[in-house]
């Protein structure tokens, strides 16, 4: 276990009727780290993801950020203590600019000069000269990094990625990954992703899930020569 | 982005403008109207805020600008008071009322909101006709001239009146100007386009829609509280569902999620009516029409529509 977790799941379970969509996961993330998540679709990540940023009420078991018991808090005070979550679906404000999509973010921080740290994080992500256009006419890319922007906008320390590269272009995840890899030097990273050539290059740490359970969890080459992973998920 | 901040304020401070200069160049029975119109569009900027920014459909805004008008009117005609506090109390009744509608209400939204908020207004005004021995219910009563004198202006003379609508509006419009352009205004915005989004963002829906229906509260307060005062009648009418129903004709014929659409709304229903009535008895018919006009051809509302097709930086 690493020394300095900077988010730990004890037991954490989620039923849904006679589902156990998520069922008594621990799990442990260390500052900085790129956790990668991945499984079979209906595993339960996005429910797990869901869980730990709040959206969702737990069942059963404990979630502790920094140390601290945050199983009750609701979802936005958890933003406030760093946890930032981009959605799988992409959540912008369709009929808003970019800049507002972007400066509704940065001023949760409570900046001096919204204008400028709204353009910043915009050029972040290589969209400040969009700035004026209204974000639904943005192309779908395009509108996955504006996801992306809102999330890293807010300054975390822990950014919950959902499938960001899904529909992405060769060429712009190329660009996240990039992105990702810089962010990871100030925030950790939980990212749920499809692409296995991605989580390999850009994961520390990989967790598998399976059936709501935490099937396996190591390096990316532990993971690869873990035959379990390879019949659940990867299709031996 | 925060370009055309000088044609913004140009164009606000214009419209007010215009309308200082409209009392020495209309005769007294527009004098007496716009006066009307310019009160009235305050409540009609305060049902703005809360449907057109904040995305909340009240149906029980008449509870605000009744919970104005009767704690101004009650004060001053009946308790004593000088106008000027009367005025203030009004104000905050409005504001007051809107916490207490919001702090039950809010735990629902969409369909739901708009019954609760509909049967807390009906409530009101029952209230007001149960308590007719006080209230005089639907009869009401009048406010002495001597009674409606703020800081030595004599509300029912009407030049001074005239001024002191425009006073009141040009203070409630440069308010909601700035609270729209300003970074809670945003996220009010942020609640009407997508509350879960917010929510990720870190801002709790429950207490920015309650920032937005209080903020439309004490507007609405303002304008009930500054009508009992302007033209001397307090009458249970001002809390029935029509006072409901007709601010967000207003909003939704002006513009909702405009600055001046509210005005425009107010002042375009008012002369309909006015000027049908003087044709035919069947004036509602008129302003049916009208609203299926608005339906069919202007969805967004007269300035919502032009900011659609030709002035996207209008707030």
């Amino acid at each position: 276990m690493a020394a300095v977790s900077l988010l730990s799941t004890r037991g954490l379970t989620r039923r849904f009727g006679g589902l156990t969509a998520v069922d008594g996961v621990d799990l442990d993330l260390s500052n900085g780290e790129i956790r990668a998540l991945i499984g079979p679709n209906g595993a339960g990540k996005t429910t797990l993801v869901g869980l730990i940023c709040g959206r969702i009420a737990p069942s059963a078991g404990t979630i502790r950020f920094e140390g601290r018991d945050i199983t009750a808090l609701p979802a936005h005070a958890r933003v406030g203590l760093g946890i930032a979550y981009t959605f799988q679906i992409t959540a912008i404000y369709a009929r808003l600019p970019v800049f507002d999509n972007v400066a509704l973010a940065v001023q949760r921080r409570g900046v001096a000069d919204l204008a400028a740290e709204t353009l910043a994080a915009l050029d972040r992500v290589g969209l400040a000269d969009r700035a004026g256009q209204v974000a639904g006419t943005l192309a779908y890319g395009h509108q996955r990094l504006l996801e992306v922007a809102m999330g890293l906008a807010l300054a975390p320390k822990l950014l919950i990625l959902d499938e960001p590269t899904q529909g992405l272009a060769d060429t712009e995840i190329e660009t996240f990954k990039r992105l990702v890899r810089e962010v990871a030097r100030t925030a950790t990273v939980l990212l749920i992703e499809h692409n296995m050539e991605l989580v390999m290059d850009l994961a520390d740490r990989i967790t598998v899930l399976n059936f709501g359970e935490v099937l396996a969890e190591g390096t990316p080459a532990e993971i690869r020569a873990d035959w379990a992973v390879q019949a659940a998920y990867l299709g031996a | 982005m925060t370009g055309h901040r000088g044609a913004i304020l140009g164009l606000h401070l214009g419209v007010i403008g215009v309308l200082a200069a409209l009392y020495f160049v209309l005769p007294a029975y527009h004098v007496s109207n716009l006066a009307r119109i310019m009160v009235l569009s305050v409540f009609a900027m305060g049902y703005n805020i809360a449907f057109g920014y904040t995305g909340l459909l009240s149906l029980g805004h008449a509870l605000f600008f009744a919970s104005g008008l009767y704690a101004t009117g009650t004060l001053v005609q009946l308790a004593g008071w000088p106008a000027g506090p009367g005025l203030l109390a009004g104000i905050a009744g409005g504001a007051l009322a809107a916490l207490a509608v919001g702090l039950l209400a809010l735990r629902t939204t969409g369909v739901a909101f708009m019954i609760v908020t509909l049967m807390f207004a009906q409530a009101g005004y029952l209230l007001i006709l149960y308590f007719g021995p006080l209230t005089r219910g639907d009869e009401g009563y009048v406010i002495d001239r001597a009674s409606r004198v703020v800081a030595g202006l004599d509300l029912s003379d009407d030049r001074t009146r005239y001024f002191a609508a425009l006073a009141l509006f040009a203070l409630a419009l440069l308010a909601c100007l700035a609270l729209v352009r300003s970074p809670t205004g945003r996220v009010l915005v942020a609640m009407r386009e997508n509350a879960e989004r917010s929510r990720m963002l870190g801002y709790d829906p429950f207490r920015y829609r309650l920032i937005g229906l209080v903020a439309s509260g004490l507007l609405a307060g303002a304008s009930g509280a500054a009508y009992g005062l302007m033209f001397g009648y307090v009458g249970a009418t001002f809390a029935s569902i029509q006072y409901s129903i007709l601010p967000l004709l207003w909003v939704l014929l002006g513009g909702a999620g405009t600055v001046l659409g509210p005005f425009l709304g107010t002042l375009v229903m008012f002369y309909l009516v006015d000027l049908s009535s003087s044709v035919t008895t069947a004036h509602l018919m008129v302003v049916g029409l009208a609203l299926l006009a608005l339906v069919l051809f202007a969805r967004k509302g007269l300035l919502g529509s032009l900011r659609e097709r030709a002035l996207p930086w209008l707030p």
